[in-house]
């Protein structure tokens, strides 16, 4: 215990007192026009999170809007602090204990990095902030499979603890210049946006965590309808919006690359919306407002692993089969009975798998000519890719169920995650937070 | 035939319900109201301590034949209260009131047989 203290000391010690080491591109020049956009796009990726706030929101039962809502605000405050203090450092530092996360003394607590210019000309700040909203939305996109039924206390403990334990590796692996997915294969494995670190992790978390707790009182057989749609097409309207910045943001960049993410993003997500609500007028005989919403989230999150690589007309057939793969897992979901409140798994998780694989095959030209000319055997194959691509997803299918496992497991045994029967038949709202939604509205 | 109406606290709803639904009386209508009573909840208000002028409650009503609203009483009466078999102050009312007629508009048929 002694030495351990002593350990931690000299840790801080040394990361308080350490030099910061001089970064080569401490002299670049700003490049105001990336840097403009960046911030721009890092706003965008922030006004998801309320966006995401409205579209869960609307879609719980009136006693449990406000809870659902606070799970995304809850991230906004919890996560921003912990990539602050640690995340950005574990997750963009140099590999440590084997490549199993990164660290860089001169993030830790974002002390290092005051003057530090990136070398595409963006300040590390913004870089820094940009790659920090998308901690942020993740773990809250993982609140839709267990909403109704949380103790706020246990998804602030559980968020945090995911963002440092399954987030921050994931986001290292896949993104960092000395990560294993980023190096795997000829020209790494293709996340232009999060695909695997963000919609597959959460989705594929969401699943076990609904899985774990157990559904909703009531549910299947109880009728458990959405309290307004309309501030859940709002939401869906803000992270149509805010995905530019997602997608087109993740350029790190002003410039063709841009444009490129920009265009794919847009098709994808009209495509799929129109799939979706055509796949509906034919199963069901009515296009619902909610299924058009759903539509432009599957293609959305289907299309940000793709947006870097794909042209506009494989963006338009990643959003036809994303929502058409979407639409089904919404159904076996039906058939096996488990509780994925509000299809964060279905959407998030399946889309975000759809998109990974299926991007393979729409590759531009260009990009494969630039990965067989890095490959040593001078060629490589849509084939050799897709491979890779299936390595990157099944390891964060893998990770993610396992370690959300391990931490459900754990933090059940401190303090007991899913609401007790009377919290849950009170509402969140009245049981967490002492408030109600909304004035006198009948109870839904 | 009888018309109850009861007046119960917001959060026993899904309790009342499932009790009346268990016990064969699934015909309710519904709606939130509010009113003062004898209750004084006192709530916070950032960071006051308020004691709201009307609390919301939850307003049953069901029509029922003059053989069952016994059965539908000890229902809700079992099922609305709060605080183990004492209860407390603020779980509500129940009122029943004859009914003088009950009309299904699908089939214009009258009297009990349509409740």
């Amino acid at each position: 215990m002694k030495t351990g203290m002593k350990r931690i000391f000299a840790i801080l010690l040394l990361s308080v007192c350490g030099s910061s080491a001089l970064i080569a591109a401490e002299n670049t020049p700003v490049d105001s026009g990336a840097t403009a956009w960046m911030l721009t796009s890092t706003a965008l990726v922030l006004l998801m999170v309320p966006g995401l706030a409205m579209f869960y929101g609307g879609l719980v039962r009136s006693k449990n809007v406000l809870g659902t809502i606070m799970h995304s605000f809850a991230a906004m405050g919890i996560i921003s602090v912990l990539w602050m203090v640690a995340g950005y450092s574990m997750s963009f530092g140099t590999n440590v204990l084997g490549g199993l996360f990164g660290w860089n003394k001169d993030y830790f607590l974002l002390k290092g990095i005051d003057t530090n210019i990136l070398e595409s000309g963006v300040p590390e700040y913004v870089f820094t902030m940009f790659q920090g909203k998308f901690a942020i939305i993740t773990p809250a996109l993982i609140a839709g499979a267990f909403a109704e039924r949380i103790s706020f206390k246990a998804y602030c403990f559980f968020i945090a603890l995911w963002s440092l334990f399954v987030y921050n590796p994931l986001c290292h692996w896949v993104w960092a210049s000395d990560g294993f997915l980023f190096n795997l294969g000829a020209k790494g494995a293709i996340d232009f946006a999060g695909g695997t670190v963000v919609h597959i992790s959460a989705g594929v978390s969401g699943l076990v965590a609904a899985i774990y707790l157990g559904s909703r009182r009531g549910y299947p057989y109880q009728v458990i309808r959405p309290n307004n749609l309309v501030i859940t097409m709002l939401g869906a309207g803000l992270l149509w919006v805010g995905w530019f910045g997602f997608n087109a943001g993740s350029s790190i960049s002003s410039g063709l690359s841009t444009a490129q993410a920009l265009t794919a993003t847009q098709i994808a997500a009209a495509s799929a919306a129109l799939t979706w609500i055509v796949i509906e007028g034919f199963h069901q005989g009515k296009a619902t407002a909610l299924g058009f919403a759903s539509g432009i989230l599957a293609g959305l999150v289907a299309v940000t692993p793709a947006a870097g690589v794909v042209q506009p007309y494989g963006a338009l057939l990643i959003g036809i089969f994303a929502s058409v793969l979407c639409y089904l897992a919404i159904q076996v979901k039906n058939r096996l009975g488990y509780d994925d409140s509000l299809d964060a798994f279905g959407i998030h998780g399946v889309g975000g798998m759809a998109g990974a694989l299926l991007l393979t095959f729409f590759i531009r030209p260009s990009w494969m000519a630039e990965a067989a000319g890095a490959s040593p055997t001078g060629s490589w194959t849509i084939w050799n890719q897709l491979g890779v691509q299936a390595l990157a997803v099944g390891v964060a299918v893998a990770y993610a169920a396992i370690m959300t496992l391990v931490l459900l497991y754990g933090l059940n045994k401190i303090m007991k995650i899913k609401s007790e029967e009377a919290d849950e038949m009170a509402g969140l709202d009245r049981s967490y937070h002492g408030e109600r939604g909304y004035g006198m509205v009948n109870p839904s | 035939m009888k018309l109850i109406t009861a007046i119960i606290r917001e959060v026993q709803l899904d309790k009342v319900r499932e009790a009346l639904i268990e016990t064969g009386i699934n015909r309710i209508t519904v709606s939130l109201v509010s009113g003062n009573g004898r209750q004084r909840i006192e709530e916070m208000y950032r960071g006051l301590t308020i004691v709201p002028d009307l609390i919301p409650k939850i307003r049953i009503e069901i029509a029922v034949n003059d053989e069952s609203v016994e059965k539908a009483v000890q229902t809700i009466l079992k099922s609305a209260k709060t605080n183990g078999p004492e209860g407390s102050s603020g779980d509500g009312k129940i009122f029943i009131i004859p009914l003088e007629d009950c009309i299904r508009i699908r089939t214009g048929e009258r009297g009990p047989s349509a409740i």
